[in-house]
This record gives C-alpha cells, sequence and structure tokens, in this order.
C-alpha cells in the first residue's frame, strides 16, 4: 500500500536543476533508503517533502490526500516528521521540554502539559535519553542530540519519519546503536525514508532505494538491485 | 499554619503571593507618601510596563524589536483624538486595541524578516508613521500637536498600576502555558519549530500584538500627563531604546531580570536628568556600553552569581565549623 | 516639461552622489564588521563639525579638510573597534548575538558622541559659505558646492572601489567579508581587518562629513538623520555592496528631488515607504544575492 507519493516533483534554484522531475511512492511499513552523491538533490527533496521549500511542479499526496501547498506545521500534524542533516535542536531547553514542545504541538491531539511531560519521558526512554532528561540540549554528545531530535520527531506521532543523515559524523559503536533503534521505530509500524552516505548502513537495513543524481532518479530498487547497477556503480566509483 | 506550609511547598503560589503583596503596598503608597514620590513612581510602572511588554515577545523569540515607541505612539495619539469623548477608561482600553489592530498589521507583514531586517523594518516603521502624521496634520487638520485631556497624577499612577498587575498576570500564563514553551523553541531554531508542529507565524503575531497592546495603554495613560503632544513627542525613538536597555541591562533569564532593570534604570535617568543634565546622554551611552559588554546576564546575572557564591561560603563556613567541633 | 524632468533628474544626481558616498561606511561596517553602526550620522556630524572649525577659524580650504578631518575620523573608528567591539566579539558566541549586541552598544556611542558635541559646540544651526557662486547645467541652476561634492563622491567612491578589488588589503578585507574563518585559515589576521574596516567606515563618514558641510548647515543633532538615510539607502542597495550604495544613494537621491517638486513635506514619507517595500519585497537590496 503506498502511504507517500510524488509525481513530477521539480525545484530550481536560478537556473540549477535541484530536483527535476522525480517520481517516487513509499509503501506503508517500508525503510525506504535515498542515496546519490552530494547535491544529488535529497535534501531538497526532503525539505520538499516537509514544506520546508516550495516545489515549482509536480503534486505529492499522503494518505491519498494532496499535502502540495501545505505549510510546515500542517504536514508535521498529518503525520509526517522529519530530523536535519546538521542538527536542529533547541540547544538552551532541556531535553524533556525539546520533546514536550513536540507533543504539545505536532501530535494532533489535545494534551496537558502534564501529559505531554509524562508521554516526553517516555520517548525519552525509547530513544535512551531518560537519564539526560533535564540536560540542556546543548550540552549533549553529537551521538545524543541526534537521538533528541528523533525522540522529538516521534514525539509527534507520525507515519512517516524523514531521517537526514542520522549516522553522519557518529563512531562505529554509536552508529550501530542508532540503526539498531532506526529498526525499533519501524517495528512500531512507522514508514521511514532515510538519507544517508554510509553504504554499509544503508545497504543493510533499507527494504528499497532510491538513487539520485544530478537532481534526477536514475535508479530504484531493492539493496542488491542496486548494488549491482551499473549507473550506480560509475557514480560512485567515477569514470 | 498549614497556608504556610503550602507557600513553603508550592513555589508559584509563593511567587504569586509576593507579587499581589507588592502590588497592595503599592496601591496604598500614596496614603502616606509625597507626590514627587508618586509622579516617580508612575515614571519607574511605566518603563516597567514596557519592558516586562518589550520582554514577552523579543525575550523568547530573539527577535529585536524597535516598535515600543511607534506603539507607545498610537496609544498616546488615540487618546487625544478620543479626548473626553467617553470615560477614561473606555479611552484606554480603545487606546490599546487601535494599537492591536497596529501590530496585527506590521505583524503580518514583517515577522516573515529575520535578524537585523526585522529590526531595521520595526526601527523605519517608527518614523514613517511620525513622518505621516506629521503630514496628515500639516494637510488635513493643519495643526501641530495637541492638547490632551490631563489626568491627576493619582490616577496616572493607578492606572499603570492596574495595567502592570494585568500584564504580570498574563505574562505569568503566557510563559506557564505551552506557549510559552512555544516561543522559547522559535527563539531557539524556528525552522526545527515549525516542523514539529508550531504554527510559528500565529504565535509571534499573537504575542507581538499582545505586547503591543500594554505599551499602547501604557502610552494612553502617559498622554495624560504631558498634556500637550506632537508627533516628535508622542513618536520618540527613545521609548524604543528604553526598553531594550532596561531589559538587557536587568538581564532577561528571568521575569525579575526586565523589572529590577527598569526600576534601577528609571532611577537613574531621574537622578543623571536633575543633578547633571547636560552630561545625562553621556552617562547613560556609557553605562549602558559598559551593561553590554561586561554583564552579559544583566544585573540578573550578577546577583545570581553573588548569590551562588555566598550559598557556597556559607556552607564551607558551616562545614569548617562542624571539623572543630568534632 | 522635458526640462522640468532633466531639472529634476539633476538635482537627484548631484543629491545621489553624497547620499551614496553617506551610505558607503554603514554598508562596510556591517558588511565585513557584522556592526550596524547606528552611530555612523555621528561621525558625518564630526567630519562636518572638523570642516567647520578648521575653514571658519583656520581658513583652511574645506576640500583640504577632506584629507585632513577623515583619517582622523578613521583613528577614531579603528580604536573603537579595538577596544569595544572586539571585546564584544570576543565575548559573543554566535554571531547574531554580536549582530544585536554591537547594535545596541553603537546606541550608546551615538548618546556619547551627540553629548559631547552638544557640549562644544551648542546645539544651534552652523555654516559657512563655499563655493556658492550659481552653475547652469542644461538649464538648471545649481550652486558650484553641489558639483564639486558630486565629483568627489565619484572619486571617492572609484578610488575605494579600486582599493578593494585592487590591492592585497583590499582582498583580504573581501575574503573576510565572505568567510572570516576561512580567511583567518589563510592567514589574514582577522582581527586586525575588522579594525581597518570599522575604520574605514568611520573614514567614509569624515568624507561624507566634509562634503555635506560644504552645501548644508549643520548642527550637533545632525547625525540621526543621516543615519536613517544611510540605512535606507544600504536595505536598498544590498548591505555590504559599495555599488550598491552608489545605486541606491542614487535612486534616492531622484525620488528627493521628484517627490519635493510635487509634495516637499512628504520626502521623509516617500524614503520610508520605499524603504519599508524594498525590506518586504528584497530584503536583501538590489544587488544582495
Amino acid at each position: 500500500m503506498r502511504i507517500l507519493e510524488g509525481e513530477n516533483v521539480c525545484k530550481y534554484f536560478g537556473g540549477l536543476k535541484a530536483v527535476s522531475g522525480v517520481d517516487f511512492h513509499v509503501d506503508h511499513g517500508e525503510i525506504l533508503g535515498l542515496i546519490g552523491p552530494n547535491g544529488a538533490g535529497k535534501t531538497t527533496l526532503f525539505n520538499i517533502i516537509s514544506a520546508s521549500l516550495a516545489n515549482e511542479t509536480g503534486n505529492i499526496h499522503f494518505d491519498g490526500k494532496k499535502i502540495t501547498g501545505k505549510k510546515a506545521h500542517h504536514i508535521c500534524r498529518s503525520g509526517i516528521a522529519r530530523t536535519f542533516q546538521a542538527v536542529k535542536i533547541f540547544g538552551a531547553m532541556t531535553a524533556l521540554e525539546n520533546v514536550q514542545v513536540a507533543l504539545l504541538f505536532g501530535c494532533g491531539t489535545k494534551i496537558s502539559k502534564k501529559q505531554a511531560s509524562e508521554q516526553a519521558m517516555e520517548w525519552l526512554e525509547f530513544v535512551g535519553l531518560l537519564k539526560d532528561s533535564s540536560t540542556l540540549a546543548k550540552d549533549l554528545t553529537i551521538a545524543n542530540q541526534k537521538r533528541l531530535e528523533v525522540a522529538r520527531a516521534l514525539a509527534t506521532n507520525p507515519k512517516i519519519l524523514m531521517l537526514d543523515e542520522v549516522i553522519a559524523g557518529l563512531n562505529a559503536t554509536e552508529t550501530t546503536e542508532l540503526m539498531a533503534l532506526v529498526r525499533k521505530i519501524r517495528d512500531k509500524g512507522i514508514t521511514i525514508i532515510m538519507i544517508e552516505h554510509v553504504m554499509k548502513a544503508i545497504m543493510s537495513i533499507c527494504d528499497r532505494i532510491i538513487v539520485l543524481h544530478h537532481g534526477e532518479k536514475i535508479a530504484e530498487g531493492t539493496p542488491e538491485a542496486i548494488a549491482s547497477n551499473p549507473t550506480v556503480i560509475e557514480i560512485y566509483l567515477g569514470k | 499554619m498549614e497556608i504556610l506550609t503550602l507557600l513553603k511547598s508550592n513555589k508559584t503560589l509563593r511567587t504569586a503571593t509576593i507579587v499581589v503583596l507588592i502590588l497592595l503596598i503599592l496601591a496604598t503608597l500614596p496614603i502616606y507618601t509625597p507626590d514627587y514620590t508618586i509622579v516617580l513612581l508612575s515614571s519607574i510602572l511605566m518603563y516597567v510596563v514596557l519592558t516586562v511588554s518589550w520582554v514577552l515577545f523579543s525575550g523568547p523569540t530573539g527577535y529585536i524589536s524597535l516598535a515600543p515607541a511607534a506603539f507607545i505612539g498610537v496609544g498616546i495619539y488615540s487618546t487625544a483624538i478620543l479626548g473626553d469623548s467617553m470615560p477614561f477608561p473606555v479611552v484606554v482600553l480603545v487606546s490599546g486595541i487601535v494599537t492591536i489592530f497596529i501590530a496585527l498589521l506590521v505583524g503580518a507583514l514583517t515577522l516573515r524578516l529575520k535578524g537585523i531586517y526585522f529590526t531595521i523594518f520595526t526601527f523605519g516603521l517608527l518614523e514613517l508613521i511620525r513622518h505621516l502624521v506629521l503630514f496628515l496634520e500639516l494637510h488635513l487638520t493643519g495643526t501641530r500637536g495637541r492638547f490632551v485631556i490631563a489626568q491627576d497624577f493619582i490616577t496616572v499612577y493607578f492606572y499603570m498600576l492596574i495595567i502592570l498587575a494585568v500584564l504580570l498576570l498574563v505574562t505569568f500564563l503566557i510563559n506557564r502555558s505551552k506557549y510559552g514553551l512555544a516561543l522559547r523553541s522559535i527563539g531557539q531554531n524556528e525552522e526545527a519549530a515549525s516542523h514539529i508542529g508550531v504554527n510559528v507565524t500565529t504565535v509571534k503575531i499573537a504575542t507581538f500584538v499582545i505586547s503591543a497592546f500594554f505599551m499602547g495603554a501604557a502610552g494612553a495613560v502617559m498622554a495624560t500627563r504631558w498634556t500637550y503632544i506632537d508627533p516628535g513627542i508622542a513618536f520618540n525613538m527613545f521609548f524604543s531604546f528604553m526598553p531594550v536597555m532596561m531589559a538587557l541591562f536587568g538581564g532577561m533569564a528571568h521575569l525579575y531580570g526586565p523589572i529590577i532593570g527598569s526600576v534601577v534604570f528609571t532611577y537613574l535617568e531621574e537622578f543623571l536628568l536633575t543633578k547633571l543634565p547636560e552630561l545625562y546622554m553621556m552617562l547613560f551611552g556609557a553605562i549602558f556600553i559598559v551593561a553590554i559588554l561586561y554583564l552579559p546576564d544583566g544585573l540578573l546575572g550578577v546577583i545570581q552569581k553573588g548569590w551562588a557564591a555566598l550559598m557556597r561560603k556559607v556552607r564551607k563556613d558551616n562545614l569548617g565549623g562542624n571539623h572543630a567541633n568534632s | 516639461m522635458i526640462t522640468t524632468i532633466l531639472d529634476i533628474l539633476i538635482a537627484g544626481l548631484l543629491m545621489g552622489g553624497i547620499y551614496a558616498i553617506i551610505a558607503v561606511g554603514l554598508s562596510l561596517q556591517y558588511g565585513v564588521a557584522r556592526v550596524f553602526n547606528v552611530s555612523h550620522g555621528e561621525f558625518i556630524m564630526l567630519g562636518a563639525f572638523g570642516t567647520w572649525i578648521l575653514f571658519t577659524a583656520f581658513g583652511i580650504n574645506p576640500l583640504i579638510s577632506l584629507v585632513m578631518c577623515a583619517p582622523v575620523l578613521f583613528l577614531l573608528g579603528f580604536y573603537i573597534h579595538k577596544t569595544i567591539f572586539r571585546t564584544l566579539l570576543r565575548s559573543s558566541k554566535i554571531i547574531e548575538i554580536f549582530e544585536s549586541k554591537s547594535m545596541l552598544v553603537a546606541f550608546g556611542l551615538m548618546y556619547i558622541i551627540q553629548n559631547i558635541a552638544i557640549l562644544v559646540w551648542g546645539s544651534d544651526i552652523k555654516g559657512y559659505s563655499y563655493l556658492n557662486s550659481p552653475v547652469n547645467i542644461a538649464g538648471a541652476v545649481f550652486p558650484a558646492n553641489r558639483l564639486v561634492t558630486l565629483l568627489f563622491a565619484l572619486l571617492i567612491g572609484a578610488v575605494f572601489y579600486l582599493f578593494l578589488s585592487r590591492t592585497r588589503m583590499g582582498k583580504a578585507i573581501r575574503a573576510s567579508a565572505q568567510d572570516p574563518a576561512a580567511a583567518g585559515l589563510m592567514g589574514v589576521n582577522i582581527n586586525q581587518v575588522l579594525a581597518l574596516c570599522f575604520g574605514f567606515g568611520a573614514l567614509m563618514a569624515g568624507f561624507a562629513g566634509t562634503l555635506l558641510s560644504l552645501c548644508f548647515p549643520i548642527k550637533a543633532t545632525m547625525g540621526m538623520e543621516y543615519t536613517i538615510i544611510a540605512i535606507i539607502i544600504v536595505t536598498l542597495g544590498g548591505l555590504g555592496s559599495i555599488v550598491g550604495s552608489f545605486i541606491g544613494g542614487f535612486i534616492l537621491g531622484i525620488i528627493s528631488s521628484l517627490v519635493s517638486y510635487i509634495e516637499p513635506s512628504l520626502t521623509l514619507v516617500a524614503y520610508y515607504v520605499i524603504f519599508i517595500l524594498m525590506l518586504l519585497i528584497k530584503p536583501k537590496g538590489i544587488m544582495g544575492k
């Protein structure tokens, strides 16, 4: 079952085609990988889906409803959450407060501040940050800031979670732990789209992969198919 | 006894009690203090209102607004135009509501501007309104300035006190509500806030408008003290700088900061104006620069640091004493 | 009709030159040193009074004062940056905090400088007469000093542009404007460059002050008015762009002569309307990226 579907999505920056004529779909419950060299348009596509950027042409449907042209907070409330390539946490607020804001404004149901606080603790526990609940977000390690961002996104009760290079800059142990977290999220029934540069991680976790290059979709398929696709190999290994 | 234990355990209740007590003391002051004290206190109260309402929006969001003078000016002019066509409380209320409409327009237009551009805009807005009023007075009414129906100084004092009490209550409620959290998240990272469901535009405009209402109401009350106003007096850039200065001087980490800042600063202003009028601006500028350079968290920061150091010392002394005993 | 339009255009261009010089300094100080210097007009006022004193007390030709007042202001600006703004830069964690705090410090400077000027020179209007003979340009008559002002404004602008684009120092300044961290890595003494830039901004203010005093009466409280004009032009042209300042200066000059032809009391209102429209439509200005 298709949960998210985009057709002919285009975005230009001046004369540069950041995303050009991309068709894509995401199936319910899967982990979709989005890969491609730097500047391929991966984050731009995320920004379009989450309404950070407006696309020039094309439509995106979520759960059968058109979401193009909606505001960022509407997209979030309708069930699409995201994290950012460079972490965007609320530095001077505690980890608990970070998640609380998401619960109070993003989850779609009205809850009291007290309920939000209780549920926020549950989400912090889920990502393994329970003991850091009263730490200021800016004082957390990078790995924990990324976990916090994930917890904040999850707190909005999403159907789809978009992760933008969630393991970039982490060491091997931290990477393994975060990958385990991603699986745990999928097991809750949340569909995941992830942008990643680390091939090993993405090949092992994704059900399906889309490859972007210069803003265009050049390949799509299972990790095995992508790994043996001559065009993809050419781009990644150079001519 | 039960009340005492309750006060000890509940911090919010304790603070609320202290604030209400202070407000009550302030309300009885005119009975036993000389007139000039009441006049000075009215000025202090006005600046507290301006600064606290400035901090209400600019504190958590980090948007430095230089619009206060514009909102105060709108309040002042509304009062001058309404005159005695309606009872004074209604005049103040209507002036505040007129300010709300101006703030709504400004907010809708400008709050997508970021950083320095927002500040420049609010700065330009003040000048635009001033010159527009000047032009309209010159060409439509053929006047320059107007007279305001004066109110006696006790009335001014009580109106300021009531406005302040309402403002403190509103600020307290906002800060405690989920919107207080949302405002802070906007100040930390606006993009992230919008992506977790905060309608940043609405939250920003709503707070901006609420803060403007109190500035307009304060202007409306102050207008009656000046009796004569013209665009230069009503739309005075000084009223935009003062709340910013006082907030920074006091510190914005807690509501006490702006209050302490405006009390100390207003007193300083009165002192300098009467004792050293010709050096007043220079000393003011110098104190301001020193405060920004060396008091990053304002007076509040200094007090908190001093308190923490004192507490450490007390604890250490106690420990030392115990050692001596054993 | 045609002559009226020509008159308006010429008057606008003559005004535009001096407007551009007023704005260049502010643009530089914000574009590179990140100080939104609201005391810019005070530096202009100092330049104007310096010229006035040299002329009335010592009989020195204002065009010679051009190279006497401005360098003194350069030193003033340079040391103000080295002391006050560097302290602030060191204590500010992120550039946005520095930007807002430095603007507020500049408000403090504005009060201090203005107060000193009132103490020394009083608050009444001063002026002198130099090259006041009428000149006929394409049918329009102007005092000669307006023409001299425009020529010097263009000359100063051109020299400064060449300095920024051709010399080593100029390149270091432009590099610092684009990426302070990278410029630092390339061996640019970033603190020195920032102080120099603030100094150059004050230097430009000095030139503007001298040129202004040639054509207009001056007073100790004149600063704010010119700060505001500079802010409007810089917003029009784009913060940090010299060419932008000139384009913005000439646009505002022409608008000012056009509106004062139609309804003089609306000149300032027109400035702000354009300023606010510009901020709403293209906040980064004509030359902004």
